[in-house]
């Protein structure tokens, strides 16, 4: 019976937390699932099971594939993008020098501060008519007339989704260069001395030494970054919510606008994109050899 | 002047570039190509939000015109700001945060405790599963979340609170339960021996000493409830302005035909200065609490 009670133990120690991830993380998927072979009216409530209609109805969409496709290149370039220059300014942040906390704190002003916030200061920036950057790029001569549609950078689809993608590189570098630089701290000075002592130039040293023993933070940087950009919301919902049409929307921002019509059909969207994250997981783990480097 | 030009052994050479002042306080020049280069790139980090005060500075009647800086600086936009309902939005932003954050705390801190200091069977799957919640965003879920918290039929600032609670609970179990196991349980055991019992040792020893861990984990929980904005925009809908969150509530100073910028970036710094100072006191713990789980 005591001997019982004592195994129990933990359980009353951990269940608060258990109960909580059960009701905030692990229901909503099941009501998620649930609602995806649900037909759904407009006030939320549930005309009856839909088989998977909601599925066939979403691959069917005109512009399923489209959107499908501005995903993975905008989850491949930003975390891409992210991650390269991540190491430059990791590099840089490891060095010594005089003012370096001041800078740093510089540094995590983007992380700190909402994104959406950041999101409608570009969008306020990029303003046709008296957005800053279009001020600056017409003093120096880049956009000849402000108020053009040369100066509408969100107007456009191709340049919005750059812009866009910038924003969301700018966003995603704090945490990405702090998780770079603490795996640079942990690298041991004796590598590199011994290193230098074989007679390896700095930059052969940063490919052969500096860059393998930095594998698992950049797979872990690049996972987190992964999972976030790929559900990022704020920056292309407060920019252009997507459009013209659904020009530059990625999927997170279509399952919302979605929702607004068909929740059903929203849900179906959500699953898939589950499973498009797990695969773009599991491509990116794969392609790095993660087990090589955990084993 | 600057000595290093002057052929030194590679050795020293990168020993010193690595930072340390040379000898009668000269710096390489390394040091400083890479502190102007860190200086530059801080500036371009600083500089998007420094034109969110340079626009709440702006007077309302110079909105259209194409200067990089006002003519003139004001203040009104301020001063005004709390008769556009500002103040009920902060004060709801404040329960949300702080009622995650307490949630949070009162949830991670007998969780880390319990794994960082028993084995016992279910302890690796219940880290597995903190750490799987992690991948889980509620972007991903978000149908599911509205529906659930919609059949509850809570008001918006509960739910807010309890689902804000429930995302942010992997950092706090992943941080205090590091925190915890790096206090020595002899410590523990020996002020039990002393007197002090169970629950004396564990707040004047172990709770002490795991104080950065916690203020890390509350810090952390408060600045992301405070900035959430996907699941405050969804629950919080069709709620007066006053009972929404910041971050919704600051998007009503977007109309349908003009943008009331001033209010909009007066509001911004508002939501915003006070999370980079607190950010800013746990900058250097915080990546390990991103990452711990996944690295372990």
């Amino acid at each position: 019976m005591i001997l019982a009670l004592r195994r129990l133990a933990p359980l009353m120690w951990l269940s608060p937390a258990i109960a909580l991830i059960g009701v905030v993380v692990l229901w909503p998927v099941v009501v998620l699932v649930q609602s995806s072979f649900q037909q759904i009216g407009g006030e939320g409530f549930v005309v009856g099971y839909n088989g998977t209609a909601n599925y066939v109805n979403l691959f069917h969409e005109p512009d399923f594939v489209s959107v499908l496709l501005r995903t993975v290149l905008w989850v491949v370039a930003v975390v891409g993008v992210t991650v390269l220059l991540s190491l430059g300014l990791a590099q840089l942040f490891n060095q010594r020098f005089p003012g370096r906390r001041v800078t740093r704190w510089a540094l995590i002003i983007p992380w700190a501060a909402s994104v959406m916030m950041t999101a409608l200061i570009f969008k306020w920036a990029l303003d046709p008519n008296v957005g800053v950057v279009n001020v600056i790029l017409h003093r120096i001569g880049v956009v000849r007339q402000l108020g053009s549609n040369q100066a509408d950078w969100l107007g456009n689809p191709t340049s919005a989704l750059i812009w866009m993608m910038g924003v969301a590189v700018f966003v995603s570098l704090p945490f990405t260069t702090y998780a770079l630089l603490s795996g640079l701290q942990g690298i041991s000075r004796d590598v590199y001395e011994a290193a230098a002592i074989d007679g390896a130039t700095s930059w052969k040293s940063y490919l052969r030494v500096t860059l393998p023993l930095l594998r698992p933070a950049i797979l872990v940087a690049t996972l987190i970054n992964v999972i976030n950009v790929f559900n990022s919301f704020p920056i292309i919902w407060e920019m252009t919510r997507g459009g013209p049409g659904y020009e530059t929307s990625t999927s997170t921002i279509y399952m919302i606008d979605l929702k607004e019509s068909d929740v059903g059909q929203a849900a179906a969207m959500s699953v898939f994109n589950f499973l498009l994250v797990i695969v773009i997981v599991l491509v990116y783990l794969s392609t790095t050899r993660w087990k090589e480097q955990v084993g | 002047m600057i000595t290093t030009t002057k052929p030194a052994p590679r050795l020293s050479a990168r020993r010193r570039s690595t930072g340390r002042p040379a000898r009668g306080g000269r710096r390489p020049l390394r040091t400083w190509v890479a502190a102007v280069a860190a200086y530059v790139i801080a500036a371009l980090f600083l500089v998007p939000y420094l034109e969110m005060l340079v626009m709440a500075l702006r007077p309302n009647d110079e909105l259209g015109l194409a200067t990089i800086l006002p003519r003139h600086w004001t203040f009104s936009n301020f001063t005004t700001l709390w008769s556009t309902g500002l103040g009920g939005s902060i004060g709801t932003s404040l329960e949300i945060a702080a009622g995650a954050t307490v949630i949070v705390l009162l949830v991670s801190l007998p969780a880390a405790y319990c794994t960082a200091r028993r084995r016992f069977r279910g302890r690796a799957a219940f880290l597995l599963l903190v750490l799987a919640t992690q991948m889980f965003q509620p972007a991903a879920m978000l149908v599911g979340i509205q529906r659930e918290f919609t059949n509850f039929g809570l008001p918006p600032t509960m739910s807010l609170v309890i689902v804000n609670a429930g995302f942010n609970l992997a950092f706090a179990v992943w941080i205090l339960n590091a925190f915890f196991s790096s206090i020595p349980v002899e410590l523990e055991e020996a002020s039990m021996v002393d007197g002090l019992g169970r629950i004396g040792a564990l707040t004047r020893i172990t709770l002490p000493l795991a104080a950065p861990g916690i203020v890390t984990a509350l810090i952390f929980t408060f600045i992301a409830a405070w900035n959430e904005f996907l699941v405050a925009l969804t629950l919080s809908l069709g709620q007066a302005p006053s009972q929404q969150p910041l971050t919704v509530a600051i998007n009503n100073y977007i109309g349908e035909y003009s943008v009331d910028w001033g209010h909009l970036f007066a509001a911004g710094l508002v939501a915003t200065v006070p999370v980079i100072i607190l950010f800013a006191v746990i900058e250097r713990r915080v990546v390990s609490g991103l990452t711990a789980g996944a690295v372990k």
